[in-house]
């Protein structure tokens, strides 16, 4: 036990030392997060009226993200089946980047549910055993549960490997291995019950449809493993981490499957849509063509299809093997399915209304930087972990080693 | 790195400084950013933080919990208020019935329901939407609900009034995750306005669009007060929370009439106990050509439309 709160204690000394380079990123990101913080104090001070929303479109731009984020958090597995489930041995030291993006994006996903709420003081009321949880039957309670379970899921295994690796030992797999296996089917959960909110309101005929599920967790296998790839190439480019191309390319199989069935999932749904035109249809003639003169999101929803399709497009193509078109599509699968899945799924359910009024959300100045201090902060909580994390595994921090030892011959070792 | 270099337990009296200033610059930053607290007026004490839920509530706790209100009500607005904690009656369930014949679109059961229940007037909180409907369709979004000729009702439309259905089986009490909102035993569906974290699922949840949230504090004045209150009814919200048609629990669980019907010029609204056989509502659901809105849904609202004629 000592032992590990030392090693608490010198992986929180190591995450905020470090090269010129990195402190001014942290600078960076804790000053866009105070600005957020700032943003959030108005809130609180003013009320939601500081938002865009109103008693028509009840939720917006921080529930959007918070789905987004929950398909992120759900992503980590699939670097994680890879590697326990089919030994692959080139995703096998990167699963701990996967779950330090669990963890941050959970954590993102938290702040935003928390600064959607009218009265954050009585966040209490949600957890179990000490406030008064509706369970089982509201689907937000539940979720509150699952998320909270796969946060401290994935912070118990990437704290478990970083560990043993820190003392020099090798992990025991019956301390991780059946968490490993509870994780899979834990990170579907997480995304399936967030699908649920929506798919369970019978009042809400845009959302009210089966296919939101599937759809929900295609799409996040398309963005999530996207976005680690990603991470992963800034993480070697800057922190002189040593992986084989392989790892990269595995993901890459991982979103070619994944994209694939997800534009299917949305063709079908398009078609159920369109094609029977009854009045339910009208949110996504909303979406997609505009309703009533109000089209805001047509223009945004298109952009998204066109970077979906084109991804689509560049995965499916053996170009994509090169990093630099890989990278392009991406972050055009990110960029779209962050349109799809976030503004272009909550609000055109909530249009036209139950009663049939038509009107415009836009997202207020305020709420737009609550958003981004929170994406800022989610930023800055993952460079630490990362950060952390290469130390140990490039055995520059142990119990025999400490302070971590500078990277050898890269930018940072010179500061 | 020459401080981290002065191996472990040791700092040196410069690298001391200089994490020192750190320091303190990152809580000056922390605080600068939060000066805007500075204006929160709402001080919520520990009791407020720690409140139980309606149902945990004791009697004696309640006594307690009516005369803070009075006391805060006055405080504020320099109107003593009736504040009761009123429960429903032994073998009441109440319905209302609504004929849509006589309904002339006026909207003085609208204004009559925020005179009396203390909604925010700034921007104002409806519990009642009035839809003017084109004769030949049933289907809202053909609706107007912002209509403002110089009479009602025009030639062409009718129109129908839409507030809280008391569903027999809502969706917003069933997604609402911390039980801030249930059906009470005379079928009203209420708000424990000390419980709700205003997380506006049920906002989303409602297939009527019957309930409304408080975006910023309720602006009344005192002229504006109505004293006659009901803890789970119409005593002033905070911000912050969800409120809804109660069905005027401080008068229907007292024995009169809701503020709408009385209001109504035409006598459009009916509003009585289903379990009475002989009340005026059970006689019009047996008599009358009686419909529910969205039927589809299977809220089974306790809010039924008829036509006359």
């Amino acid at each position: 036990m000592r032992h590990f709160l030392t090693f608490l204690g010198r992986c929180t000394a190591t995450a905020f030392s470090g090269s010129v380079r990195y402190k001014a990123w942290l600078a960076l990101l804790a000053a866009i997060t105070l600005v957020g913080l700032n943003a959030y104090a108005r809130q609180l001070v003013h009320g939601l009226e500081t938002t865009g929303l109103s008693d028509q479109i009840s939720w917006g731009f921080y529930i959007a993200n918070f789905t987004y984020l929950v398909g992120i958090a759900a992503a980590a597995v699939l670097v994680v089946i890879p590697v326990y489930v089919y030994r692959n041995k080139a995703l096998r030291d990167l699963v701990v980047f996967g779950e330090a993006m669990a963890v941050a994006a959970l954590l993102m996903c938290i702040a935003f549910v928390l600064v959607d709420l009218g009265r954050p003081d009585r966040f209490w009321h949600m957890i179990p055993f000490w406030g008064r949880v509706n369970f089982p039957t509201s689907i937000l309670a539940w979720d509150v549960i699952v998320l909270l379970g796969y946060l401290v899921i994935n912070l118990y295994l990437g704290a478990y490997i970083v560990y043993a690796r820190y003392r020099g030992r090798r992990p025991r797999p019956a301390f991780y291995i059946p968490v490993v296996m509870v994780s899979i089917v834990w990170a579907i959960s997480i995304h399936t019950v967030t699908a649920f909110l929506y798919m369970g309101l019978a009042g809400r005929p845009f959302w009210n449809t089966a296919i939101l599920g599937p759809r929900f967790i295609a799409s996040a296998f398309t963005a999530g493993p996207a976005l680690i790839v990603i991470t992963l190439l800034v993480i070697r480019r800057v922190a002189n981490l040593v992986f084989g191309d392989d790892a990269l390319l595995m993901l890459r199989s991982i979103i070619q499957v994944a994209i694939v069935v997800n534009l299917f999932l949305l063709m079908n749904e398009l078609f159920a849509e369109f094609y029977s035109s009854s009045l339910h249809s009208n949110s996504a003639t909303y979406l997609y063509f505009g309703l009533e003169g109000f089209s805001e999101l047509v223009p945004r929803i298109w952009t998204a299809l066109l970077f979906d399709f084109v991804a689509l497009i560049i995965f499916v193509l053996p170009i994509s093997k090169n990093l630099t078109w890989l990278t392009i599509a991406c972050a055009l699968s990110i960029t779209g399915l962050w349109v799809e899945k976030g503004l272009g799924l909550v609000v055109p359910g909530f249009l036209p209304t139950p009663l049939g009024e038509m009107l415009v959300y836009t997202p207020s100045i305020n709420e737009i930087l609550v958003g981004v201090g929170i994406w800022a902060f989610g930023v800055m909580l993952y460079s630490m972990l990362v950060r952390v994390a290469l130390a140990v595994i490039q055995g520059r921090l142990s119990d025999k080693i400490y302070p971590a030892l500078p990277v050898e011959g890269t930018a940072l070792a010179q500061a | 790195m020459p401080e981290s270099r002065s191996s472990s337990g040791t700092m040196n009296r410069r690298s001391f400084l200089r994490k020192s200033a750190y320091a303190a610059t990152g809580m000056a930053a922390i605080a600068a950013s939060l000066a805007p607290l500075r204006d929160y007026d709402d001080d919520i004490s520990l009791d407020d933080f720690l409140r139980k839920h309606y149902k945990e509530i004791e009697p004696e706790e309640m006594e307690v919990m009516l005369a803070k209100i009075t006391q805060e009500v006055e405080h504020e607005y320099g109107v003593r208020p009736h504040v009761r904690d009123l429960k429903p009656m032994a073998g009441v369930e109440f319905v209302t019935a609504l004929n849509l014949t006589r309904c002339i679109g006026c909207r003085k059961c609208v204004h009559a329901c925020v005179a009396e229940n203390n909604q925010s007037r700034n921007p104002e909180i409806q519990y009642i939407r009035v839809l003017e409907m084109p004769n030949g369709t049933f289907d809202v979004e053909q609706s107007s609900h912002d209509y403002d000729p110089e009479t009602v009702p025009r030639e062409g439309f009718y129109y129908m009034p839409v507030q809280c259905q008391q569903c027999r089986q809502p969706p917003c009490v069933k997604v609402c995750p911390v039980e801030a909102t249930w059906q009470d035993a005379d079928g009203i569906t209420v708000i424990d306005y000390d419980w709700c974290i205003g997380c506006r699922y049920c906002e989303a949840a409602c297939p009527y669009w019957a309930r409304r949230f408080n975006f910023s504090k309720p602006s009344l004045s005192a002229e504006d007060i109505n004293p006659d209150m009901a803890y789970l009814g119409n005593r002033p919200r905070p911000r912050g929370v969800v409120e809804k048609c109660h069905s005027c629990i401080q008068r229907t669980r007292a024995g009169r009439y809701p503020a709408c019907l009385e209001a109504c010029p035409t006598g459009a609204r009916k509003f009585g106990n289903i379990l009475d056989p002989n009340s005026e509502v059970s006689q019009i659901l047996r008599d009358k050509r009686v419909f529910v809105l969205k039927e589809e849904h299977g809220t089974r609202p306790r809010f039924f439309y008829y036509f006359d004629v």
